[in-house]
């Protein structure tokens, strides 16, 4: 599986896969980035001047079952995501995207998305909700 | 500011020119222009489209530094708003192809057309006319012929040129001949060939004779 932008999600989800016994290979586009990758992960990592189709090809997606697009740019999320489910057919593509206003363009692809906005509003709500004892 | 002279020059030709920067102080100098609509904010976001009513437009054209937004600007004005024509723009001379494949009608490479523009400037004496078609995947040559080229003189099913270019047309005397396997080239000819750019500097080595 591959691994798009090694920030802090990218990284812990690389390190969580890594230690499952997965092949993973991360990609950024910093050096730096890749230090924040914890000491279970075991997999490898590519740095490229430019997150694009190359950046793809040279991190194997012919061969990906499951790619994440996880860098802190929206629309680069989404540029990615499309590549990996429209050109390669990578069968599970899981894009994250902070602005939900975006996700209506690409719900009727067949890409998870997945907006850390919507996430802790809904924890956050359901930790409130839950709790039975809201008053006005 | 690609955009302030694009919009000047439609505005100029009678069009409706609505601008969206997200550089406030970008937007404010784009609003100098006379009749141009300018608003200011992220045109990747569906609210920021609206706002600047892109379901009314006709063509959207995408030209941020950024590939990735260009990309969704161009998608989001397609798939929400309905616009029929949309172009942009890609640094990375790859997402030509990847862009046309996601839907984009019209993509242009900087890269690419001043590459081309380069190559027609360059060795001009040689080259005529070149010609991309299809993004450069194809080019149209046109060639002179002089006493001195290796293929004046030679009948064309007896000269040797790479397989992935042939000659398409002569021009003599001002009149086009479709030439044949028994056609003779002469001094004073124009070739119209078509290659793959692969073989464009072998091709043109092969006809024309070395310039030092």
């Amino acid at each position: 599986m591959i691994i798009i932008g090694c920030g802090g999600l990218g990284s812990s989800i690389a390190g969580q896969l890594s230690a499952a016994g997965n092949n993973v290979v991360v990609v950024d586009r910093d050096r730096e980035a890749f230090k924040k990758l914890p000491p279970e992960f075991s997999g490898f990592t590519i740095m490229t001047e430019v997150i694009g189709k190359s950046a793809l090809v040279d991190s194997k997606i012919e061969q990906a079952h499951i790619l994440i697009a996880s860098t802190d740019d929206d629309n680069t999320n989404i540029m990615i995501a499309q590549i990996a489910k429209m050109i390669y057919h990578v069968p599970k593509v899981i894009a994250r995207v902070f602005e939900p206003s975006r996700m209506r363009v690409y719900k009727d692809l067949d890409i998870e998305t997945i907006s850390p906005t919507i996430l802790a509003a809904s924890v956050v709500s359901d930790s409130i909700l839950n709790e039975g004892d809201v008053e006005s | 500011m690609k955009a302030y002279f694009l919009a000047k020059n439609l505005i100029s030709m009678g069009y409706s020119v609505t601008m969206i920067n997200k550089n406030k102080e970008d937007a404010l100098q784009l609003a100098k222009i006379d009749r141009a609509t300018v608003v200011h904010g992220d045109a990747t976001l569906p609210e920021i489209l609206e706002d600047a009513g892109t379901h009314t437009a006709d063509v959207v054209v995408a030209l941020t530094s950024s590939d990735p937004d260009n990309l969704v600007i161009c998608q989001t004005a397609a798939r929400l708003f309905g616009v029929r024509k949309t172009v942009a723009i890609v640094n990375d001379p790859g997402n030509v192809e990847v862009f046309k494949t996601l839907g984009i009608d019209y993509v242009v490479s900087t890269v690419r057309t001043i590459s081309s523009l380069i190559q027609q400037s360059v060795g001009n004496e040689t080259i005529m006319n070149l010609t991309p078609v299809e993004e450069g995947k194809v080019m149209i040559l046109e060639v002179d012929v002089n006493t001195e080229d290796p293929i004046s003189g030679k009948q064309l099913n007896l000269f040797e040129m790479p397989h992935e270019a042939i000659i398409g047309c002569i021009i003599r005397e001002g009149k086009p001949i479709i030439p044949r396997g028994d056609t003779t080239v002469s001094p004073g000819d124009r070739l119209i060939i078509l290659s793959l750019p692969q073989v464009q500097s072998a091709t043109l080595s092969a006809i024309k004779r070395k310039v030092d």
